[in-house]
């Protein structure tokens, strides 16, 4: 079942580029989805801000 | 985003003038530069020179470049030192003697593409200090023949089937 | 085009194709990476190393469709000033330079096993890095730059002249003599790629383009918001 593990000689440069690979896209799809939240909230913070403001 | 009502017509064609400005200068930069690439850019840009350039360039001995195409089928061989190597390298019009001493990369193959930078010595012979392999288009599971064979060998004399059982017998490691 | 105009209208949009889109995000993740590292055979030539191709083709092909989108984002925010096409530009930029830095290392890794180098100055790999550079350099206007609109104008038009780059990646390798090997599916005669090897290739490339869709809506909403925030932050200060 983990045969397909054994990459044979080049083994670190392919799984290496497949690490590369999610690693970085995993990484950006997090930190842009945790700055969209935070920006939603500072959305609603500013409105309110404004609403008591006014 | 202000006053769309009344200057809703002078916007229209403000709004063409940047169309077409716009659209004519992408084009015209996208035109002129890939003309000046094309045209002029052919020799400079390109990585290696092919056996029937060298020729016809008459490059002296001594001078360094890069020579590139197919390693001649037939043509591999050692010397007695085990470290030194010899093929011919070939673009179906020209050919090139070829002297390498150091490891060869893992694709190098007869009938496959090589790139390799050195110089040509007295004898007409070109001592590469780096041979790199150059990989074609074709990609297949073993035992299956490539669908695009324009190379100057003919797929059965080309060792494809031997290859994958045994790729040491081509390259000798 | 102007039903996009509207940030409630995108949002409304974007939170009806959200699920949708990362369902299929996982599911053509699943079965991309089923068949590029189990279901499919190695290469009479490179062995196991074609399969850095699964990761590193579809890579190389985002960056320049990304490249594409900015640049008909830039078009049009700069002959109809159209806000939202602003936005797509900025949101999709960090997306595209990511793949086009992950096709920059993945060719790397594969270049080093089967070339025998890392890295060679030709045509196909200096134009791609010529690329990744313009994707820096768009995302370093915005940046540099306090006013919004200077700002999103100067690197609209950087991503509309470095749009010429795009035929110089793609015909590289019939121009010049390169080291890096011509094309292999977007080819007159056809795919010289086996069908075995082409449906991890698809599904890893379908995967990225629906992975694209997802983050490039939450980017999306968060420079939405951003606009938002300035926009009050400046109505403030004026009150």
């Amino acid at each position: 079942m983990v045969e397909f593990l054994d990459m044979g000689k080049h083994a670190i440069f392919i799984w290496s580029a497949y690490g590369v690979s999610a690693a970085s896209l995993v990484m950006l799809a997090l930190r842009s989805r945790s700055r969209q939240k935070a920006s939603d909230e500072q959305v609603v913070a500013a409105r309110a801000r404004r609403k008591s403001g006014a | 985003m202000v006053g769309q009502g009344n200057q809703r017509k002078g916007l229209k064609t403000r709004k063409q003038q940047r169309l077409l400005v716009l659209s004519a200068a992408v084009a015209t930069l996208v035109g002129a530069v890939l003309l000046v690439l094309f045209a002029l850019g052919g020799d400079s840009l390109s990585l290696f020179l092919q056996p029937s350039d060298v020729k016809a360039k008459q490059i002296a001995a001594g001078q360094h470049f890069r020579l590139g195409g197919l390693v001649e089928a037939g043509s591999f061989s050692k010397a007695e030192d085990g470290l030194t190597y010899h093929f011919t390298v070939t673009d179906c019009v020209a050919t090139l003697p070829v002297q390498f001493k150091g490891l060869l990369p893992d694709l190098f193959r007869e009938g496959q593409g090589v790139v390799t930078e050195g110089e040509l010595n007295a004898e007409g012979v070109f001592v590469a200090s780096t041979v790199l392999a150059k990989h074609d288009e074709n990609y297949n599971p073993p035992g299956t023949l490539p669908k695009s064979a324009d190379q100057c060998v003919h797929p059965g004399d080309a060792p494809y089937q031997a290859l994958d059982q045994a790729p040491d017998t081509v390259t000798g490691r | 085009m102007h039903r996009f105009a509207n940030p409630a209208q995108f949002n409304r949009l974007a939170d009806a194709v959200m699920p949708w889109a990362m369902i299929a995000t996982v599911l053509l993740f699943g079965a991309g990476l089923y068949y590029a590292l189990i279901g499919s055979p190695p290469d009479y030539q490179q062995g196991e190393s074609v399969r850095v191709m699964y990761v590193h083709v579809p890579a190389a092909w985002m960056g320049m469709f990304i490249y594409v989108v900015i640049a008909v984002a830039s078009f049009v925010a700069l002959v109809w000033r159209h806000p939202l096409a602003l936005l797509a530009g900025k949101a999709a930029a960090p997306i595209g330079a990511t793949f086009t830095a992950l096709a920059l290392i993945t060719g790397m890794l594969w270049g080093k096993p089967m070339w025998g180098t890392y890295w060679v100055w030709d045509g196909r790999l200096t134009s791609v890095l010529v690329q990744f550079f313009l994707y820096l350099g768009y995302m370093a206007l915005w940046k540099a730059m306090d006013d919004e609109e200077k700002a999103g104008n100067a690197a609209s038009i950087l991503a509309l002249v470095g749009v010429v780059n795009i035929p110089i990646i793609k015909f590289s390798v019939d121009w010049w003599s390169t080291l890096h090997q011509p094309a292999s599916v977007m080819r007159l005669d056809g795919p010289t790629i086996d069908g075995t090897m082409l449906v991890p290739l698809f599904l890893m490339a379908a995967a990225y383009q629906v992975y694209f869709i997802v983050v490039f809506i939450w980017r999306m909403k968060l420079e939405v918001n951003n606009r938002k925030l300035s926009v009050m932050r400046g109505s403030g200060m004026e009150n």
